[in-house]
């Protein structure tokens, strides 16, 4: 079982940290994972991106051209990134900054009112941390717990001040998710695999 | 082992230091910048020495100094910067000085742009600066690698007195894997005896790669074909995945042999009979394991992040004794596994 993200936003919001967190569960949870950030000059000021993936297997490539999950923090993000997503995959979008709703039925939608829970815990710059609470309770790709630790493993140091409000972000955004969502996509028999190495 | 999520440019850093380098120079460009941020903060915690040179040019002549000196040292960059550093590298081949440099190659040529590629790979495996010199170009497919190849690199790089390359592309250098972080397990090497520095009553050692006068440089050359030659016999790397019953044989390395792995194992499970060869050192090539494949397999598919480099020595392996086709992209296009069984679709 394979799930591919893709989590995009703008600069600031906290993209790249989300993605961190979210392959360190999975790899913390035994997966096999890979992150794998838009860089350079897109980061300052532009829109920002990560692609994630979590598998039970080992993983090809870490370039995602269609994601089973979308998270869309705002509008831009989820306009580039909506058409890519697989049939029957989900988008999480941060209700907080994005109007528009999906132009196409075969997707499962969440709406996460994010940023404005972020805010009612007193820093907007949570958002990220809500939605990837929120993204946990409805797939349970990685569960909340994991996730807990995962953020105190990869909070930089400079940050570490933050470190409650984001766990108490990350549980609010499970809290509000009150339907579960499971991804069914195309199984890969991945067969017998043999590999010899030459010295 | 536990496990550590590392970015591939970092997982450089850390074993490099893990082999003992305590000189890293560096110049920035993307995208290599953590590598170089990486070493800032960790030399002066081991105690190393990290500078910011004015150039590149001036970063691989204080790899220059610095081995000479019997010290492992290494820098790295892009494309553009990689260029800059070939005078400094042929003068490290010629004098035969130990070291490792990176490149973690974009789109080229010129500035080109800052995305994944491998068009570095005929400037890596021939030379890339001016005379008739080698170096071990090892290309890492993963994080873990990044760092399993660096001490490879280093552990080479000594005991051949070659500069070694770590030829990775911006994809492994960007990406996040879980690794393990183990130390380098190679043999002893002897003291550096050929080192300058204080002479404590030895004798003088030169270093140097002028050789005039007579046959001098005839004989210099020739030496280091010797060496290059059992470099050739001993030092070659591969990986191969389901080759044995397979038609086609995919031959790819660094990312392109990850997303070729996908299609391989994407294609078997719709029955199609691919398999993968890895080379993983580009100099030397590892023709003598694909030439054997020609026994095995129908045809030959290269895949690159080039306009057909590295098929050129999968060419030369083959002989015209099998089909080779190339499936290429450019200017920071990556390949995808549907891109790729595609064309293997179209070849069976």
């Amino acid at each position: 079982m394979e799930t591919k993200l893709i989590i995009a936003g703008h600069g600031g919001q906290g993209i790249v940290l989300m993605g961190m967190v979210l392959a360190h569960a999975g790899m913390a949870e035994g997966k096999e994972v890979t992150f794998f950030p838009s860089y350079g000059p897109s980061m300052r000021g532009g829109t920002a991106n990560c692609s994630v993936i979590i598998s039970s297997e080992e993983i090809a490539t870490p370039v995602i051209s269609t994601p089973d999950i979308l998270i869309a923090m705002n509008e831009p993000s989820f306009r580039e990134f909506e058409s890519r997503v697989t049939e029957k995959g989900g988008i999480f979008i941060n209700r907080s900054l994005v109007a528009g709703s999906p132009t196409r039925d075969d997707v499962e939608l969440f709406e996460v009112e994010a940023t404005r829970m972020a805010g009612d815990l007193g820093n907007l710059r949570v958002a990220n941390m809500v939605m990837l609470g929120a993204l946990a309770g409805a797939t349970g790709i990685v569960t909340l717990p994991t996730l807990v630790r995962s953020i105190e493993a990869v909070l930089p140091q400079r940050r570490r001040g933050l470190l409650d409000l984001n766990i108490k972000a990350l549980k609010k955004g499970n809290e509000t998710i009150s339907r579960s969502f499971s991804l069914s996509p195309e199984r890969v028999d991945h067969g017998r695999k043999k590999r010899v190495t030459g010295v | 082992m536990e496990r550590v999520l590392m970015k591939g440019n970092e997982a450089v850093g850390e074993a490099a230091i893990l082999s003992g380098c305590r000189y890293y120079f560096g110049y920035p460009i993307t995208p290599q910048n953590e590598l170089t941020a990486y070493m800032a903060r960790r030399m002066p915690e081991v105690g190393g020495t990290f500078i910011q040179a004015e150039s590149e040019i001036a970063a691989i002549n204080m790899v220059y100094g610095a081995s000479a000196a019997g010290e492992r040292a290494m820098t790295s960059s892009s494309g553009p910067g990689i260029s800059l550093k070939q005078e400094g590298i042929s003068y490290l081949a010629g004098a035969e000085l130990p070291c490792v440099y990176v490149n973690v190659m974009r789109g080229g040529p010129g500035l080109g742009n800052i995305a994944p590629a491998q068009s570095d790979y005929f400037q890596a495996t021939r030379g890339g600066g001016h005379g008739d010199y080698r170096v071990i170009v090892l290309a890492p497919d993963s994080v873990q690698e990044m760092a399993d190849l660096t001490m490879l690199g280093f552990y080479l790089a000594d005991k051949y007195r070659n500069p070694a390359m770590i030829l990775a592309d911006a994809l492994v250098g960007q990406m996040l894997e879980p690794m393990e972080l183990r130390g380098p397990d190679f043999p002893e090497l002897p003291p550096k005896s050929w080192a300058v520095g204080q002479m404590n009553g030895r004798e003088q050692n030169l270093i140097t790669s002028l050789f005039l006068g007579g046959d001098t440089l005839e004989r210099h050359n020739l030496d280091l074909q010797r060496k290059y030659d059992s470099i050739q016999k001993d030092e070659v790397r591969w990986e191969g995945l389901l080759l044995d019953d397979a038609d086609i044989a995919i031959v790819a390395y660094g990312m392109s042999a990850r997303v070729a792995r996908g299609a391989v194992i994407q294609g078997r499970a719709r029955g199609l009979k691919i398999g993968l060869f890895r080379p993983i050192t580009l100099w030397p090539f590892p023709s003598i394991m694909i030439s054997r494949l020609v026994e095995r397999v129908r045809c030959i598919l290269v895949v690159e992040m080039s306009l057909g480099q590295m098929v050129e020595d999968v060419r030369l392996a083959v002989n015209g004794r099998c089909e080779v086709h190339l499936y290429a992209r450019t200017g920071g296009g990556i390949p995808t596994c549907e891109e790729v069984l595609k064309r293997v679709e179209r070849l069976l």
